[in-house]
């Protein structure tokens, strides 16, 4: 059951990952934020097949929730148009790209392989929401305030950037 | 078959390089963004199969702060391709030329 669940969740997520990026059909930036819903809402799956039940919920909430609306909105108010003005290259790039992607993965997946890593390791840990919290309030304490820190600065920057006149 | 921590890996490492070929290829900003959360996502798959595998929290951890920092670097970014826009009516990488020799 795990197995066949495992194989079901990655190959709707690579298969939903390749649309984002290289939608044979259509070039629409709305398409493609529909398809990384789905890649991320599978990969959701992936996280609690590892037992990572607090990931993928925050999973779900942050990226499905609210990284797609902001580049959904982003979409919507740029009106960006479907047409891509280079129809020539298009094919010649499909062909690179493909064997960009065959050449890169293949050296990943190679030093995978290669690296000794023991395959037969059984699953152990129970990611329970409790461990991580404690962990996190603990030895991860000074990380997660600058985290704060940095939302905050985030969130200055774009309401600087997002001013009609930058003084 | 079980299931090991390479199967994992192997998906993430499937899923950086569609990311990453996006971020090469695509002409279009946003869709160029979106191959960088692919790229993240693949990341953080591999953390977390690690954190299981190995019996420690910290690689869960890694991926929540991971999941933080990609949520503001989306907020900027698309702000600056925003204001980009307000400049230069485009989100195409072609047309911004101010680099060129």
């Amino acid at each position: 059951m795990q197995e066949l669940l495992f194989y079901i969740f990655s190959g709707l997520t690579l298969l939903c990952g390749f649309l984002v990026v290289a939608n044979p059909f259509t070039r629409n930036p709305v398409t493609s934020a529909m398809f990384l819903v789905l890649t991320i809402a599978s990969m959701a799956g992936l996280f609690v097949l590892l037992h990572a039940f607090f990931l993928a919920a925050v999973q779900v909430m942050v990226y499905a929730g609210a990284v797609i609306v902001l580049f959904l909105f982003v979409i919507m108010l740029l009106d960006v148009r479907e047409v891509e003005k280079h129809q020539h290259p298009q094919i010649l790039s499909g062909v690179f790209g493909l064997l960009g992607l065959l050449v890169i993965s293949g050296m990943l997946i190679k030093a995978i392989v290669s690296s000794g890593i023991d395959n037969t390791l059984q699953p152990q840990l129970e990611g329970t929401t409790k461990a991580l919290g404690i962990k996190l309030f603990t030895d991860y304490v000074l990380p997660f305030e600058i985290m704060g820190v940095l939302l905050l600065v985030g969130m200055m920057g774009v309401v600087l950037l997002s001013k009609k006149k930058l003084r | 078959m079980m299931i090991g921590l390479e199967h994992y890996l192997i998906v993430s490492a499937l899923l950086f390089s569609i990311g990453l070929m996006g971020v090469i290829l695509r002409r279009n900003l946003i869709v160029i963004y979106m191959g960088l959360e692919l790229m993240l996502n693949a990341a953080n798959l591999a953390l977390v199969a690690f954190s299981r595998f190995t019996n420690t929290v910290d690689g869960q951890v890694m991926v929540f702060f991971v999941i933080t920092v990609a949520a503001s670097e989306v907020a900027v970014g698309l702000a600056l391709i925003v204001a980009l826009y307000r400049r230069r009516q485009t989100t195409e990488t072609d047309d911004l030329t101010s680099l060129k020799l």
